[in-house]
């Protein structure tokens, strides 16, 4: 998979602060004017949803503070239940014995969005991007963050679809669609926070009869069900690179031509 | 006197959700400090302070949806 990456990016030695950075428009001209498309990817593996928000807000803050780069943050987590802005405990199925039996936690958070449950068989991707540098517009960065996704289901022959008005990608036959990604951020001084989680393993499914999701009666997926056989996560996680790579660079082109 | 308009968030967004004031009314405030977050879609955005002063009026409370060009509050830099 790496090598596949090569032939548009370059993949340097991991940075002092374990980034790795991609440099997406490092073989292509560019303007003087553009915005560089270079991307940092941190990866923190297995932690905890709080310890993956303290890396955002640091990240995050480096940002803010003029530091030229955007960021890929992947991370799985234990057992968690988060709760968004719109969220109402009510959609928190789960009674206290569940919760400690399964060893799930609960955790408020500043996204959009209702209530959502990420185990260690779900990949987060959550981006902190200036979005200045790119289209103001949280209409298109949510398709984009979704489009990513459909892209992704697209390499395994699956196909992904957006459901009118509700944010996320589905996949089956239309009357029975099942969410396989979820997708709830936070947006200050235009750079974001927060973004995509996708289910790949099925251990993680079961534990989704704990909540309504989204605060609706949404069915899950995961990408070993549809696929009916195992998927490692670091091949999810390099194809989410460029897939990424792939959305932001047909971006700067459609801006610069 | 300012006014702080809910500025244009994306392509086909015609309204939010007021979600939380960072400020009461009587309060100071310091330019780009968050004032107010708004809710959309599946995203919560904090609206920052086009100026310092003091919050004078605020015309939303939380959980009201406001329309794109609305205003939102009036800060007093006197």
């Amino acid at each position: 998979m790496v090598t596949v990456l090569r032939k548009t990016g370059t993949v340097l030695k991991p940075n002092r602060d374990g980034s790795h950075i991609y440099d997406f428009l490092e073989n292509r001209p560019r303007t003087s004017t553009e915005p560089s498309l270079r991307f940092k990817v941190f990866d923190l593996g297995l932690v905890d949803f709080k310890k993956a928000l303290e890396a955002q807000k640091e990240v995050y803050s480096r940002v803010k503070n003029g530091e030229q780069f955007s960021a890929l943050i992947f991370c799985r987590h234990h057992p968690v239940i988060t709760l968004g802005r719109s969220s109402s405990r009510k959609n928190i199925l789960a009674t206290e014995v569940d919760l400690i039996s399964g060893g799930i936690e609960v955790c408020e958070t500043g996204r959009g969005g209702d209530v959502t449950y990420h185990g260690p068989g779900s990949m987060n991707v959550y981006p902190i991007i200036n979005l200045s540098f790119f289209k103001k517009d949280i209409h298109w960065f949510l398709r984009t963050l979704e489009e990513v996704v459909i892209n992704l289901l697209s390499d395994f022959g699956i196909k992904g679809l957006r459901l009118a008005g509700l944010t996320g990608v589905w996949t089956g036959i239309a009357g029975e669609e099942k969410k396989i990604a979820s997708i709830g951020i936070a947006i200050r001084h235009w750079i974001t926070l927060h973004g995509l989680s996708i289910i790949i393993k099925e251990a993680d499914l079961k534990k989704f009869q704990y909540i309504r999701p989204c605060g609706m009666d949404i069915k899950m997926t995961s990408l070993e069900t549809l696929l009916g056989r195992d998927i490692e996560m670091e091949e999810i996680k390099e194809i989410l690179i460029r897939k990424f790579e792939a959305e932001f660079t047909r971006h700067a082109n459609m801006v610069n031509s | 006197m300012t006014n702080v308009v809910l500025p244009e968030l994306g392509e086909g967004i015609e309204k939010a959700t007021i979600s939380y004031w960072y400020f009461n009314p009587g309060e100071r405030v310091t330019e780009k400090e968050d004032l107010v977050e708004i809710t959309t879609d599946k995203a919560t955005f904090n609206l920052p302070s086009p100026v310092s002063g003091i919050v004078s009026e605020i015309f939303f409370h939380e959980g009201d949806s406001v329309n794109i060009g609305e205003i939102l509050a009036v800060i007093d830099e006197g």
